[in-house]
């Protein structure tokens, strides 16, 4: 029988020949990842008396929420984080100043594996679908079951695939992309299943894009989102992945629950307007909307092309005034790079700030936060009521090269208005 | 035991239930949630929540993050029982695992109304005390019922722990 790429990785994990969606399974994980806030996991194992973790190599774990701590709780809770990872004897941990952004540090560190089950206590986690992995979040005491046993039990996910047509234009990109199938299907539009993209479009982009574009499968309720593994996939992992990994392709006669088909046509560059992330209409439509703050950064836009994209329309330029400008550069390794080809420059020289590696202003916690009635346009992935400060504030969610564009005219523009 | 409604649309998201800001280290005194319940977008909330009420929401209730701190805080805040049209999943799965009693009913997401008196009957009925009438309610998969049935998701790790020793 025809399988998916998402039923074949899982059937693998499994142990069992195939698998069929609505079965219950036990799946091996390969990767449990965590950040400061799953200290909580750690909690819930002390709590249940279980002193090991099934492999202290496959548990990874960054500090990215809270960080540089703003409060003395959060202070707190790394120094907590800190005593867990060496009781428990945890190999991977990026502490502050050493890594960065869970979904961006640990694909940079080849730690994540092709055709491997990686859970997470962060939604976010289905990014690693973009290396052709089965990844999903979960919350502390899943991740805390999934630690002791190295294995979660799964409900098998149907599949609706995405097939995108055609080539994305200059100015269209993954995040452009993502947050057009969500405007058509809705928050809730891949509630419980898995989101496979594929088509020339999605071909043709580069790993960055797809991480982007698998970031956000969750904001349509999604359990997963994958991407199968091509030569661009290769590309990646070649040189960063140390251990052996196995590709699966989705069987050309596989079933599929629905098909969408789109033609990248279609896909100019988008904002996601407050406050659903569903909320999707061309920036060329809200153009004119006046924005005090712009962030550029996050597990879903703060690689190192991503800010390629923003200097490449913040050079020579200047932040409009009145208007914020944040940077931040998902890694230690990105902030580097950018660095050394003097992005950093351009930035700081238009009028922006450039922060260490957070996850600080995207879900409201500290470093950027909102005043009530300020708008801003960010290239995060949530916009929900309140997310980044005040329930009066607003957010509108957009590419880099949007963002970027928006923060030198002071409101919302389409970047082909400006280049 | 019968308990009182408080009323949600669709869409509600974990960011809505608890904003990101309480979240330093919230597990270390998980009780402490129940204040913040809703605290921007439903302030009065938290102050009138009483314990026993009850939650009846739309569509994909508990979107968003992964955070466990979203059920966590609705369950310090007294609520005995979450029904909506539909789940979040990853907010579904929380809500099992510390143990918050979450019903899927169209049926009564469509017709109950704020303030109403809800009541659980043993047979799996929600019966509405105030309108005079009851609703149907999706039964929890058995696989999660043994979950809930166990008291939890430790004694299904200790368990699966000890079948490899």
């Amino acid at each position: 029988m025809p399988h998916t790429v998402t039923e074949k990785i899982l059937a693998h994990a499994a142990g069992l020949p195939s698998v069929t969606p609505g079965d219950l399974i036990n799946a091996r994980v390969d990767n449990v990842i965590g950040h400061d806030i799953t200290t909580a996991a750690f909690r819930v194992l002390e709590k249940w008396g279980i002193d090991r973790v099934f492999d202290p190599e496959k548990v990874l774990f960054t500090v990215d929420h809270f960080v540089p701590s703003p409060t003395q709780d959060a202070a707190a809770q790394l120094k907590d984080l800190g005593n867990y990872i060496e009781r428990y004897g945890i190999k991977h941990y990026f502490a502050p100043g050493h890594g960065g952004i869970c979904h961006a540090i640990f694909p940079e560190a080849g730690l994540i594996r092709p055709g491997t089950v990686v859970v997470g206590s962060d939604s976010h986690t289905c990014t690693y679908g973009a290396l052709g992995a089965f990844s999903s979040g979960m919350g502390a005491t899943d991740v805390a079951a999934a630690m002791a046993l190295g294995e979660v039990w799964l409900k098998v996910p149907a599949t609706i695939r995405f097939d995108i047509t055609g080539r994305l234009g200059p100015w269209s990109t993954g995040k452009d992309l993502i947050l057009y199938v969500i405007g058509q299907i809705g928050v809730d539009g891949a509630l419980y299943k898995a989101m496979e993209f594929t088509g020339e479009a999605v071909r043709a982009l580069p790993m960055d894009d797809r991480f982007t574009i698998c970031n956000m499968a969750i904001e349509a309720g999604a359990k997963n989102g994958i991407i199968e593994f091509d030569e661009t996939t290769r590309g990646y992992v070649e040189g960063r992945v140390k251990e052996d990994y196995l590709v699966f392709h989705s069987d050309p006669d596989a079933e599929y629950e629905t098909t969408y088909r789109w033609d990248a046509s279609a896909i100019v560059p988008m904002v996601a307007q407050p406050h659903s992330p569903a909320n999707v209409a061309p920036a060329a439509d809200v153009k004119g909307v006046r924005v005090h703050q712009v962030v550029i950064g996050s597990c879903t836009n703060g690689r190192i092309s991503d800010l390629r994209a923003a200097a490449s329309l913040l050079k020579g330029k200047k932040v409009a005034k009145g208007t914020r400008l944040l940077v931040i550069p998902a890694t230690q390794q990105v902030y580097l790079e950018a660095m050394r080809e003097g992005l950093l420059e351009i930035f700081i020289e238009a009028g922006g700030m450039v922060t260490p590696p957070t996850c600080g202003p995207c879900f409201g916690g500290h470093m950027g936060l909102l005043a009530d009635g300020e708008t801003a346009i960010s290239t995060t992935n949530r916009n929900f009521p309140s997310r980044m400060g005040h329930k009066g504030s607003r957010v509108y969610l957009a590419s880099p090269y949007t963002a970027a564009a928006s923060a030198v005219a002071g409101e919302i523009v389409d970047p082909r208005e400006v280049k | 035991m019968a308990g009182r409604v408080w009323k949600f649309g669709d869409d509600v998201d974990t960011d809505q239930i608890i904003p990101g800001r309480y979240l330093a280290d919230w597990n270390k005194h998980p009780e402490k949630l129940g204040q913040y319940c809703f605290a921007d977008v439903r302030p009065e909330f938290a102050q009138n929540v009483k314990p026993g009420d009850i939650i009846v929401a739309g569509r994909n209730f508990g979107c968003g993050s992964s955070r466990e701190s979203a059920p966590t805080a609705i369950k310090m805040a007294g609520v005995q029982l979450v029904i909506a049209d539909t789940f979040a999943r990853i907010f579904f799965r929380n809500c099992i695992n510390i143990g918050l009693l979450v019903l899927e009913s169209p049926e009564a997401a469509r017709a109950v109304q704020e303030g109403d008196e809800l009541e659980l009957d043993p047979v799996g009925k929600i019966r509405n005390l105030t309108q005079g009438t009851e609703y149907p309610c999706k039964p929890v998969p058995p696989f999660l019922q043994e979950i809930l049935d166990a008291g939890g998701l430790k004694p299904y790790v200790q368990k699966r722990l000890a079948a490899r020793d």
